[in-house]
Formats: structure tokens, sequence, C-alpha cells
């Protein structure tokens, strides 16, 4: 860990004020991955601007008859929210299957949305790593790479989206509302947050220099079975080896009237491709082969593609009930 | 005391004490956080700097240069120590690589540089200011391609009885199958830890390690300075599992940094240095053929295996209990071992049976399917009361057909379908899985020194470790057991190299071996309680903290009145051993469920039926074979340090990457005891049971999940991509 300076900040515009202006400086919220990279000099702020305090914890109904969940909203927080798990059971399930108790105590839904890959070759500053060291190469590519991405991979970087919730989000189609310097709001949608690597997967959102993530909008509810099956080589605090977010409208028996679905642990951010889900009554197969055609598969990880339609086939005899 | 007879009844078989399912007495220090483990020990001397070690970047190859300029300007920084500037130094012998690389590097994150500082955020900062700049080497990292130029071990020589090779040929029912084990990383609690402090030429470490005296041996010879001017302290320790047999570079390096900064100094490893920075359960591939006849007598079995470790290291000896499970008259091990440029192999817990077992005991249940056997009835029917390689040479006790048989009553085996995958409950294939765990009990001498002092309080010290085990809580007992006083009046002092030599914790020898030097050491005390209160009766009578004899009875503090009596004795043994084969066995029973869909393997029960000679405390036992249990769960399903066959590292090294069961995965777990005292194994009548109850586990999960899926599965750890495949099709 280098050393840095810390402050809070007193409003979303003051955070962002100082990120533009402060050289190396970074937003911390519950820092349950950023504090790990510190320790392990992946990441080196030299300043901390702590965003805890601003009030942007609260979970509010929206005017469209959505809801509006502030960025420093806790995982655990937002897992027990009872509009939550009325009417968006799918983010529910994925938070709690996501991470440990004390982890979703702190952990913020900001900060889930931006956490960092839990590549191995990341994670050790010995090895070549585009990510972390932009130009110097992917070691992950011809190592060990169960764990690694098959879709929306490039020659520069394997390496998978680790977050359950924002599968979740991302097959509810939320919205990520922000702050930028010179106080300017946007409202990106959850498919436009995260980038794909190409050769530059060092920038891994869309965000802006300074920017802050101050909400993420979920739309009025659209009902279905909502679930996340997570699968994973232990039954609890591992990340996904495949996930499924499906949401599925059954229609009479063993009938599907419209589903969505998204995957995790399969590429460099929540997958989600709207035209698979037009073969939803074709089930599992169809439905997969669309979502994971560009599939480009190592000899360790190859058993995702499997592992997705299965998974997502078991989802969908749950959906049908 | 020589123990070179089998033991008559003694004061132990009382079991007023001893047997009985008893707390920990180090329990309140646990649980209220205020057991001293090394890192925490603030107090014990003043003025601690901090250590902060950096590992090599590359597994095989030459420092070419080391610059330490911007980490030696970092504020607070004391030293730097490197191998340029830490004098020269030996290798302790139970080191196979140097614990201080440079300037060459024989293994990934072998450690290159300490840096001392006066706070522990600036010695990590300033060890990630070293640039070091490496001439790498190609080295071997891939066991399978090694395996052909593997050789065989030192003192590790071929076993062959009979005619392996014709016997097998001419058998009617054969089993050839190869399985393989991957490398393993104890992943204990606690990490290694130190401080290190000088007086004049004098070291003191307080340090996390199993076996005092080896520790003492081996700093001195690194250090290249007498034994007796170096002590450890090692009263509690977080979980070692093997880990801790040996010196570490934690050790090391704090007293390096503590020379160098001229001040005391604490190390602790990091966890993402632990993996390859210390040692690991090496890899094996392992063949076995087993050739029977139609009615399922072995007539031969043959074990062989293959495994890695640095130039000068020794094989992991996985074909051990198949010398001695299982009768048939023809016979064959063998043991390859092949230069590999991995971390160190080394002991973990149940070094040899832990992996061998998984294969052996897999292909058990293989040789059953083939012969129309259940399973339990193969292991039966081929039981041996003798040594198989020595016809006459008997098993000092031998209980594996009850751990079975009892095993089978009570997991409701008689309910398993046969047949694979032929159990279904709604997404759920379910099966169940037995194996025989077998552990060698080793017999190896063990001191201690007992105190007596005036209100009759006993206190015990011996170099012993505590690793978690309960040996505070065995000792305490033994000890109060032979003096006749409850246990409240018994303190046990342990870890200490000031105390004498014990046999350390370490192969499930230390649960006997201790205590008997314990016991031999008190029935000392007993004779000099006796003369100093004038009893010349032979046997005076030892209880309720009284002495009795000739009518008389005194208080045992009376004996003390006059200060403190002290005794000292060792135990030592004869050749009993080399008469009887003692050792521990188990019946293992798992019941998994198997996910159709994703082929996720979840635990539904777990027993194991032990026969380990007497138990000392059944409680304390108890958990440690739960314990063994969960560990052998994760060795089935999920543990493997992955090797990165390039660059030759373990990939996975922190314990988000290196899964080990959490509390989900472990479902309901039963132990269960045999009634067995053992009076050949020590005056205890003990053996152990720390490692017996991971022995044999991996492989009882591994048939649950062939009886589930019928899906035979000969890689470990068995992960659901092994499985997937071969599942049916859902819709």
């Amino acid at each position: 860990m280098r050393p840095f300076t810390y402050e809070r900040a007193t409003s979303p515009a003051d955070a962002v004020a100082k990120a533009a202006s402060i050289p190396g400086a970074r937003f911390i919220a519950g820092g349950t991955n950023l504090l790990d990279l510190m320790k392990l000099q992946i990441e080196t702020p030299a300043h901390l601007i702590d965003v805890n305090g601003l009030g942007l914890d609260r979970i509010e109904d929206t005017a469209e008859g959505g809801l509006r969940i502030g960025a420093l909203v806790r995982n655990t927080d937002l897992a027990a929210d009872m509009r939550v798990r009325r009417h968006y059971g799918v983010l529910s399930r994925a938070l709690v299957a996501g991470a440990s108790g004390q982890l979703r105590n702190v952990a913020t839904t900001a900060g889930n949305l931006l956490q960092r890959t839990r590549c191995p070759y990341f994670y050790d500053p010995n090895q070549p790593c585009n990510k972390r060291q932009p130009g110097s190469g992917c070691s992950a590519i011809g190592g060990v790479t169960r764990q690694l991405g098959v879709v929306g991979i490039s020659d520069a970087c394997i390496a998978t989206h680790p977050s359950d919730m924002a599968v979740a989000m991302r097959v509810l189609d939320a919205t990520v509302e922000t702050v930028r310097p010179g106080g300017a709001t946007r409202a990106i949608p959850i498919a436009d947050l995260h980038r794909l690597p190409g050769d530059t997967p060092h920038v891994e959102t869309t965000l802006e220099r300074g920017e802050l993530i101050t909400a993420v909008t979920l739309p009025k509810p659209v009902g279905g079975a909502q679930l996340y099956h997570k699968v994973r080589d232990r039954a609890s605090y591992a990340f996904a080896l495949v996930s499924v977010a499906a949401i599925v409208q059954p229609d009479g028996p063993n009938g599907i009237a419209w589903g969505r679905v998204a995957l995790g642990g399969v590429a460099p951010k929540p997958w989600r491709v709207e035209a698979a889900e037009a073969h939803m009554r074709q089930g599992a197969k169809d439905v997969t082969a669309v979502l994971l055609a560009d599939a480009r598969a190592t000899a360790d990880n190859r058993f995702k593609v499997k592992l997705a339609e299965r998974t997502l086939a078991a989802v969908l005899i749950e959906a049908r009930g | 005391m020589k123990f070179d007879t089998p033991a008559g009844t003694n004061p132990i078989d009382q079991l007023k004490v001893v047997g009985k399912a008893t707390d920990r007495i180090d329990g309140p220090l646990k649980t209220t956080g205020t057991a001293p483990y090394a890192y925490e020990r603030h107090g014990v001397v003043a003025n601690q700097a901090y250590g902060f070690i950096l590992g090599a970047g590359i597994a095989k190859g030459r420092i070419t240069a080391l610059d330490a300029a911007a980490a030696r300007a970092v504020p607070g920084v004391i030293a730097v120590v490197t191998a340029e500037n830490a004098g020269k130094l030996g290798k302790g012998k139970w080191n196979t690589a140097a614990l201080l690389g440079g300037p060459e590097i024989q293994h990934y994150h072998q450690a290159v540089a300490l840096v001392v500082a006066e706070t522990f955020e600036q010695a990590r900062d300033a060890a990630g200011l070293i640039r070091v700049a490496y001439q790498a080497e190609n080295g071997a990292y891939d066991l399978a391609a090694a395996r052909d130029g593997a050789t065989v071990a030192k003192d590790e020589p071929d076993s062959a009885i009979g005619d392996f090779a014709g016997a097998f040929a001419a058998a009617p029912v054969r089993l050839d199958a190869t399985y393989t084990t991957p490398d393993q990383g104890h992943a204990m609690m606690e990490p290694h830890a130190t401080i290190a402090a000088w007086n004049g030429d004098k070291l003191t470490l307080w340090t996390s390690n199993q076996m005092i005296n080896w520790g003492v041996k081996d700093v001195a010879q690194t250090l290249g300075m007498p034994e007796e001017n170096i002590r450890l302290i090692s009263p509690y320790i977080g979980g070692g599992f093997g880990g801790k047999l040996f010196v570490r570079s934690d050790a090391l390096m704090a007293a390096l940094g503590a020379k160098a900064a001229g001040r005391p100094v604490k190390v602790a490893l990091t966890r993402p240095l632990m993996f390859n920075n210390t040692t690991h359960r090496p890899a094996t591939i392992q063949r076995i053929r087993i050739g029977a006849t139609r009615d399922g007598r072995i007539t031969a079995i043959g074990h062989e295996s293959w495994s890695g470790d640095l130039p000068g290291g020794k094989p992991e000896t996985a074909v051990q209990q198949t010398r001695l499970l299982y009768a048939g008259a023809n016979r064959l091990t063998a043991m390859r071992l092949a230069v590999l440029d991995l971390p160190e192999g080394n002991a973990m817990r149940a070094p040899g049976e832990a992996p061998g077992l998984m294969a052996l005991e897999v292909a058990m249940d293989e040789m059953a399917e083939k012969l129309g056997m259940d399973p339990i009835q193969f292991r039966i029917l081929n039981d041996t009361q003798e040594d198989p390689e020595k016809p006459g040479r008997p098993f000092s006790q031998r209980q594996l057909i009850a751990c079975l048989q009892q095993g089978a009553q009570r997991f409701g085996w008689a309910k398993r379908n046969p047949k694979p995958a032929s159990v279904r409950e709604g997404r759920w294939l379910v099966g169940m899985g037995v194996a025989a765990g077998f552990r060698n009990n080793l017999v190896t001498k063990s001191a201690a020194r007992v105190r007596l002092d005036g209100q009759g309080m006993v206190t015990v010290e011996t170099d012993m470790t505590d690793i978690g085990t309960g040996t505070y809580t065995i000792i305490a007992q033994t000890a109060a057991e032979t003096m006749g006083v409850p246990l409240d009046k018994v303190a046990v002092r342990l870890g200490d190299s000031g105390f004498p030599v014990s046999c350390g914790s370490g192969g499930q020898w230390g649960a006997n071996n201790s205590t008997a030097g314990v016991y031999a050491a008190c029935m000392k005390l007993r004779q000099a309680v006796a003369r100093k209160l004038g009893f010349n009766a032979a046997e005076p009578r030892f209880a309720d903290g009284q002495v009795s004899s000739g009518g008389h009875t005194v208080p045992l503090g009376q004996a003390a009145r006059d200060g403190e009596l002290v005794a000292e004795d060792m135990i030592e043994y004869g050749d009993l051993d080399k008469k009887y084969q003692q050792s521990t066995f188990a019946g293992h029973f798992v019941e998994v469920a198997v996910d159709v869909a994703t082929g996720e393997v979840r635990l539904r029960r777990m027993l194991a039926v032990c026969a380990a000679g007497r138990i000392l405390n059944p409680k304390s036992a108890r958990s440690q074979v739960i314990g063994a249990m969960t560990m052998g769960a994760g060795a089935a399903l999920m543990e493997e340090l992955a090797v990165d066959k390039r660059r030759g590292f373990f990939v996975n090294h922190d314990l988000a990457g290196y899964e080990v069961p959490v509390h989900a995965d472990i479902p309901h777990q039963e132990v269960v005891f045999l009634d067995e005292v053992d009076p050949i194994s020590s005056p205890m009548k003990a053996k152990g049971v720390g490692e017996l109850g991971i022995c044999g586990v991996g492989a009882a999960v591994a048939n649950a999940i062939y009886n589930a899926t019928g899906v035979r599965v000969r890689d470990y750890p068995i992960t659901l991509d092994k499985i997937l495949d071969h599942l049916p099709d859902i819709a």
C-alpha cells in the first residue's frame, strides 16, 4: 500500500470537483475491493475521497413506479428491502448469492458495479497484465483460465466481471445515474456502463474521470418469475463459474410467454443478448446458442458454455413451476 | 522410562480423568482472544519493529540486480536485508530450498528481501518499491511431463513380494487404473509469524512452530550459531497441518532483520505469499493394479506413484498404506520422484496416506464393482491381521472390519442402491460411498518435567506444542490421572525450547507420545513424593489430591512443603513397533447429492467410525476427526493449487482462489470411536486420530459421486466440469 491522503466529501458536487482536480484521486465507499487492491499495490491512489456520508443511502420510489437505489445503499440493506424482495426478486437473490454476510454489510451498490476482476493474474503484480499495466501483455491467456471469460473477451484480456448484483440489474434494465465534474448529471443504461476490453482492458467503464455514480434506478416492475442461479465449486463464498439471472413469464403449463436472461461469470460484463430472448419458448439450448454464439473458450473453461445452457434449462424448469 | 514390553495395568487405566470428554483447559483463552499467538506478543520485548518479506517474481533463475534505494528512502525504514548483506547462511536439515533466495532463485515467492520499518505499513510500502531484475531460466513445472524422467528416491526403494507381474497377468479379474491428486496447500488460519530479538549473541524467537527442537537445530544450522544460544517459544499455534513442522522464512528473516535493525523485529507471511513461499502437499500420479480371483480374493496388488519436488527433495509417499492395508500374496509398490521447480513439497496432514487412499480406495470400489461384490464385503474379505509383507508380524490392533460393519449399520448402508445413477430426489442424484481409513501409529521418544508445589499444584513443562489439537488438555488429564489430582490442580506449559524435548506435533504421533512422556515424568514424581513422605510401600495410592500408604493418608502437597519437588523423564521405545505393526483404522461413509443440471456436488451426511487405541479426550478427538473429514471433503471436491506450467507457480495464491470448504459445504458429521486399548503402543495405550480422520474421506466422496451419477472421476478435485458431460439431458 502506498501512502495516500484522505478526506470526506461534503456533497456529490464536492466529491466530483475534488476527484477532477486532485491527481490520483479515487472515491472510496465500502472499500471491500479497493483496500485489498491497495494492499497489493495494484491500486495506488494518491488520495481517497470518502463518499459514505453523502446521503446517497436511501431507496426511494420513482414517479415512474420503479425504485431509485442510492449509490451507497449497502448490499445487505438492498437485498432485504421489501420492495426489492417483492418486485425485483432476481436482484435480492443475486445479492445474497454474493460474497459473505460481513462483506455485504459494508459493500455498496455503486461499489459492487465498479469492483474489479478477480483474475488471479491481475491480482499478482509479478505477472504481466494489460488491465493492471497497459501494454504488458496478458499472462492469463495460455495459463490457468478455468474461472475466466468465454465471451466478450479479447486477445488483450480474458477477465470476467465478478459481480452477481450487476447481472440481476442488467436483466432488470437498470439505469445508472451519475454526476460529473462541473455538476452535470446523466443516466447510463447499465448495458452501457461496462466496456468490453478490446485493446484497452484497463478502461473498464464509460464513466469519465471524476464521475460519481449517485444512484441506480429500476424501471417499474415487470412481474414474472425472477430467479438467480449461481453455480460454483463450493456452496457459498465463491465467485460464479456461471450464473443465470432470469425473468420468465410462464404461459400455461410448461409454456413461456416471454423471458429475459443475463449471465454472470462468463464475460467482462454482465452478459445479455436481447436477441437471444426471442428463443425463450424454444428452450435453453436455443437461447444459449445465441447468447454464447461468439464464445471463444479455452480447454479449461469450455465447460462454461454447456454449464450455462444446463443452468438456464434448470432455471426455466423452476420458473415454469 | 523405557517402554519395551506391552503395557500392563497402570495408573492411567483408572480412567477417572483420562478418557472423559473434557473441555479444553485453554478454551477460555481461545474464546476470549487472549491466547498469545506469535505475531500478537507485543509485550514480550520492547521496541518491536515490523518486517515485510518480498517474494521472488520468477520461479527459477538469478537476480541480476536488486535496487532497494527507493525502499531505503521511505520514511521509517530501518533496514533492508537481502542475500547480499545477510552474511553466510546455512540451510536447515528440514529445508529443501534456501529460505532466503539470491542470487539464485529456486522457486516462486522465495524470499529475496526483508524490509524493516517502524510500522507495518511503511515496511509493506517500501517492499513494493524494491526493484529486482531477474535472469529467468527454464524450469520443470509439469508433473505429467516430467513423469518419464522421474527416478527412485533416496531411501525409498520399491517393495516387491512374490511375483506381482505374473499373478496380475494370471488374475481372472483385473483393474489397472491411474489416478491423480493435485498440489494442495495447508491454508491454516494463522500465518507463519515470528518475533525475533537478540540479546548479545543469544536469539529468542517467539514463533509458530510444531516442532520446537527441530526448529532450534535448524535455526542454529542456518545461522551458524550454537543451539544453546537459541530459544524458541511457541505456546499457541493457529493451525499447522504440517506447514509449520519446519523453520520457514518468517523466522529466519525476523532474526536477520532484528540483527540488521539492532532491535526486535516481527514478521508474518502475508496470505498471498504463503502458498508459494512455504511448503505444500505435492501432486501425485498413481497407477494401481489389482488382480483377484472371481470370488474376490486379491492375488496381486500393485501401487506406483509419481510426484515431484525441488532438487534434493522427497517423494509424496502415496503407496505407504498399500503395503499394509489388504491381503494378497503378490505385491509391488514403487515411488518415482521427478525434479520440479515448483515450491517445496513436504508434509501435509497424513502425508502419503491422504493422497494414497484417495486413489487406492477408489480402486477398491472399482474392483468391487468388477467383481459384482459389495465394496464393504470386498474389503472385509481381503482384511489381514498380519503385515502382508511380513507374515507372522501381527498388527497390534486391527479393527477395520468392525469399523466398516458398524459404520454400515449406523449409516444405513443396506439402503444403498448398488446400481449407479439410480436414486433421484427432485433435481438431485443421490449416492453413498465408503472407504477404509488407515494411518500408521508412530512411536518416538518424548520428555517432560513435572513440578509439585506445597499447595499440591502439579505443573507440567515440555516443549510439546498444541497446534489447536487439544494437547494442553490431554497432557493435563494425564498428569491429573497419574498424580491423583483434579484437572484444575494441573498447569501445563508447552512450546518452549527451555523445556524438555518432546515428540512435537506431527504425523498424529503427538497425543500418544507426548502424554506417555508426561506419564513417565509423573511416575518419577510419584517416586520422589513417596520418598519425601517416607512411604516405603512399593505402591502408594495417589487419589483425590492425597497420597496413602500403609494406613497413612496425607495431602499430596505435603511432599513439597519444604520446597518444590521436580521430576523429569522421557518415554523411550524398544522394538515393539518392529514386532508389531501399529496402525489406526477407520470406516468413512459419505452420502452426496449431485445437481443433475449443473453437476454441483453437495455432501449430505458423513460418518467416521474410528479404531485408534484409547481415546484420551473424546471431545477433542472428535473435533480432530470432524476437522479432518472437512479437509478430506475439501480435497475431494475443491482444493487444488493451480499450476501455471509456463511460469512455474501456484496461481490461486489466496483464500479467494484456493477454495477450502465453508460451513455451507459441510453437513452433519458423526464420529464413532470403537472401544480399543492398545497396550503395544505406549503406557497410555493410545494412538492418534488427527490424521486418521482425513485418510479415506476423499475416496468415500468420490465413490459416493460414482454411486450417485455413474461418473467415475479419477482426477481430483472432483469439480463439476469433470462430471457435466456425463449427466443426463434435462429439458
